[in-house]
């Protein structure tokens, strides 16, 4: 099982992710932002990242940007959860060195198969 | 695994609420502001953007539906391609009411009509339609489905990988992928070591490796290109479906020696079963000491994720809650532990208890109470809210109400952090939204008018919040036209609610205006009712605990000051003694107390006895007659005084004895027995009798309207 961020800054969506990965048996970390999550991710070693794209303080695809910039981080999966009309975003996060993407709205077995995909 | 929803649902109301709110917020400040603010519309878009991803998410449909469309124009809005005009403020801003709506629907269990849904929706796409680039009709937002799409027949395919060099750097590994791949049905990975460079050219995060991949599948191209959906930038893919013979035989997957040199003629393969690891094998070969992620080692086939237990459901999805700022919880932990040091400890020195260690069991108590003290004090806090909660919903209405009344309102908040519990916050909600009306439709001129009487165009409403005291004060000003007294003062005889030709002071002139039954607007205007509203804003103020006033000066503005306790749960009080019955006085009413001088009681205008208190002359109230309770008669010199202040008016309590000072729980005297006047409720004290707690106001008009009748009364 992995330890695995999660940053989003809407709490039911941050809830219903962790609880479905912790349910599943993963170790849950979560972060309401991209410097928070940051921030929690230089304090420890994740083997998954998932975020959000639109978040205050620092979005999702600064917040890839900064994680790949971390020694640590640099061949770490990062998932991001977008939505269906954000295609250019998901081209910004591929090129900010984003593992893959999660498409909103997905229910739990959608997540928990996505994230199984990049399981170390 | 099955993970129940909607034991997310309460969180996700509560978030849109909070997001829609700060919609509305920023919609009003875009338009304020008057030109477009970057970081504000990126917040009103991140807003409606969380609203339908969680919308999606927790399936309602209505409100993604509904969303999409309002995200589609704050994009625009964000990408600079449309100013968000009046028009677009005004769609938006009614959309915020019209999600509200959809969400208490939801909440309820009961989904909102549609149609009014319908009617902004065709006016976004009306809107949208007319800008360039606009987008179409909204998107229905399907779950996706996550069982792979059914074919007919296993067919063999062939798949030329060849990834980018910097695959690795993005998190991707094509091992992983391969996996995934394998759970499509029988796979074979080739490697293709020939771009392997010497060993000292090397680089951990390059990949040299390419691939011919070979999948018996039953499913669709479309299944496998998915696989590689987030590579696909990344690498050259070809997907071609090829004859069951092709499937290469035992030579080509021989296992051979690598061959790390450039440009083979013949290309070294080596033979990966399924699931695949072929990253790891060129890191075996090539790479053993590099850290790259391909050196992690190879795993077997992944089994699915137990099922585990789904999550309890948590509270029932009605309860209201309370969000907490997490140094509130921290200080509760800390005040409980130092509760449980000092349970622990009086329950050691009560295991042997002797009488010399009765200081050491006093310093315990005294401790108790400190902690006591403290702990309610903590727990009282988590229960306040900032009065922003209140105040927040006014810009709107001050714009709707402009907007209703051709009236140009500049609205001031100040003071948005005072803290008032939540209950007393829910209960003055309404009273203020009645007061701010009735300021804007009644207090504020039309403009022109407004310009003849040599003010600014535009009318200045003030909220402001602060404490004083045990109270929360909350005032509305504006810089109307005032109240006319003369005015209010006919209608008030008109309809009978005064007597002709009385005599009133300003004060008690304005005070009419909060009489059943009174209104002096020439027409009944659609904001502010028909006369009902004052009465009703000062009885729901008073069964808080509050009170009203008003200061007014013709042509220059009205205040409405609204005086209120912060928490109705607990009081501080000053017991006193009455002959054999106990009061609590609350603390904030009183204004000293003292030893009565026999010589300073004067009985002016006839048989009112006031106590000469300074340069103050004080009515004096006995209590003992005012409540009948038994008292020595010998005791009269002693009497101790109790000033109090009420409606900005003192009057002198006389008692027998002044007793502690102590926090007492409020207990609804109406909701156990009746309503009496003069007395607010009850309590029950340390030695388990019960209390009055006295309602100073009330005894004030008790002891007015008894004095008349019996004037010895003092």
């Amino acid at each position: 099982m992995a330890d695995i961020l999660i940053v989003d800054d809407s709490a039911s969506m941050r809830n219903m992710v962790s609880t479905t990965l912790s349910t599943a048996g993963h170790k849950v970390s979560e972060a309401d932002n991209g410097q928070n999550a940051l921030n929690t991710a230089k304090s420890g070693k994740f083997d998954i990242v998932i975020t959000d794209l639109n978040m205050p303080v620092m979005d999702g695809i600064e917040l890839v940007r900064q994680l790949r910039t971390l020694p640590s981080y640099k061949y770490t999966p990062i998932l991001l959860l977008t939505t269906e009309s954000a295609d250019d975003k998901k081209a910004q996060g591929k090129q900010a060195g984003a593992t893959g993407w999660l498409v909103k709205p997905f229910n739990p077995d959608k997540l928990l198969a996505t994230v199984d995909r990049v399981m170390p | 695994m099955s993970i129940d929803l909607k034991q997310f649902h309460q969180t996700f109301f509560e978030e849109s609420l909070e997001g829609l709110d700060v919609m509305e917020q920023s919609l009003l400040q875009v338009q304020n502001e008057d030109g477009d603010n970057p970081e504000l519309i990126n917040t009103i878009f991140r807003a409606a953007h969380s609203i339908k991803g969680g919308s999606g998410t927790f399936g309602f449909a209505d409100i993604a539906e509904f969303t999409h469309l309002l995200e589609t124009l704050l994009d625009e809005a964000r990408d600079g391609k449309r100013t968000l005009d009046t028009e677009a403020i005004d769609l938006l801003l009614k959309s915020t009411d019209c999600l509200r709506a959809m969400v208490a629907g939801h909440m309820a269990d009961a989904p909102a009509a549609a149609n009014i849904t319908d009617e902004l929706a065709a006016g976004f796409k009306k809107l949208l339609a007319q800008a360039p680039g606009a987008a179409g009709a909204p998107q229905a937002a399907p779950m996706p489905s996550s069982t792979p799409s059914e074919s007919s027949s296993t067919r063999v395919w062939n798949i030329s990988f060849i990834p980018n060099r910097d695959i690795l750097l993005s998190g991707n590994e094509p091992a992983r992928i391969f996996r995934e791949l394998a759970e499509l049905g029988e796979c074979l990975a080739l490697a293709d070591e020939s771009q392997l460079p010497e060993l000292n050219l090397l680089t951990p995060d390059e990949c040299f490796l390419q691939w011919q991949l070979w999948l018996r599948t039953a499913a669709a191209e479309a299944d496998i290109r998915e696989v590689f959906e987030w590579v696909i930038d990344d690498c050259t893919l070809t997907v071609r479906q090829a004859a069951d013979a092709e499937w290469p035989g035992e030579d080509a997957q021989a296992d051979t020696p690598v061959r790390a040199q450039n440009n083979s003629e013949q290309s070294a393969v080596n033979e990966v079963t399924a699931p695949a690891q072929p990253a790891a094998a060129q890191a075996t070969d090539a790479q053993a000491k590099a850290t790259s992620p391909a050196a992690s080692p190879p795993q077997g086939p992944k089994k699915a994720a137990p099922a585990a237990e789904p999550a309890q459901a948590v509270a029932s999805p009605q309860s209201s809650s309370i969000r907490v700022g997490i140094d509130k919880v921290d200080s509760l932990i800390n005040l409980v532990g130092e509760l449980v040091i000092t349970q622990s400890m009086l329950s050691e020195l009560g295991n042997d208890f002797t009488m010399d260690r009765v200081d050491r069991l006093n310093n315990g108590l005294e401790q108790l109470m400190q902690n006591t003290r403290e702990l309610q004090e903590s727990v009282m806090r988590i229960r306040m809210l900032p009065i922003s909660f209140a105040f927040n919903r006014f810009p709107r209405m001050i714009r709707d109400l402009s907007q209703k009344t051709g009236k140009q309102v500049e609205l001031k908040l100040s003071g948005e952090q005072t803290e008032l519990d939540k209950t007393v916050m829910e209960q003055i909600s309404d009273p203020l939204v009645h007061l701010v009306r009735n300021a804007v439709d009644h207090g504020l001129e039309p403009p022109a008018e407004r310009e003849q009487a040599g003010k600014a165009a535009t009318g200045n409403l003030h909220l402001n919040a602060f404490h004083q005291g045990g109270n929360i004060v909350i005032e509305i000003s504006d810089d109307g036209r005032g109240i006319n007294g003369e005015r209010v003062l006919q209608k008030a005889i008109e309809k009978g609610l005064v007597p002709e030709g009385t005599e009133l002071s300003q004060q008690q002139i304005f005070d009419l205006i909060f009489e059943p039954g009174f209104s002096t607007a020439a027409t009944v205007s659609d904001i502010s009712g028909r006369g009902v509203g004052m009465d009703v804003v000062k009885r729901n103020i008073k069964s808080l605990g509050g009170r009203i006033e008003v200061i007014s000066a013709q042509g220059k503005g009205s205040t409405f000051r609204v005086h209120l306790p912060l928490t109705l749960a607990i009081l501080d009080g000053q017991l006193v003694r009455v002959g054999g019955e106990t009061y609590v006085i609350p603390l904030v009413t009183i204004v000293e107390s003292l030893q009565m001088q026999p010589d300073s009681i004067n009985y002016v205008s006839g048989n009112i006895p006031m106590y000469r208190l300074r340069e103050d002359n004080v009515p004096l109230v006995a209590m003992n007659q005012l409540f009948d309770v038994e008292t020595d008669p010998t005791a009269v010199d002693n009497q101790l005084l109790v000033v109090v202040e009420a409606d900005g008016q003192k009057l002198g309590l006389r008692i027998d004895d002044l007793l502690a000072q102590q926090q007492v729980v409020i207990k609804s005297l109406e909701s156990n027995y009746k309503r009496i006047e003069g007395v607010s409720g009850a309590t029950i004290l340390g030695d388990g009798s019960v209390a009055l707690i006295l309602d100073v106001t009330g005894i004030m008009n008790l002891a007015l309207s008894q004095r008349g009748s019996n004037p010895r009364a003092a």
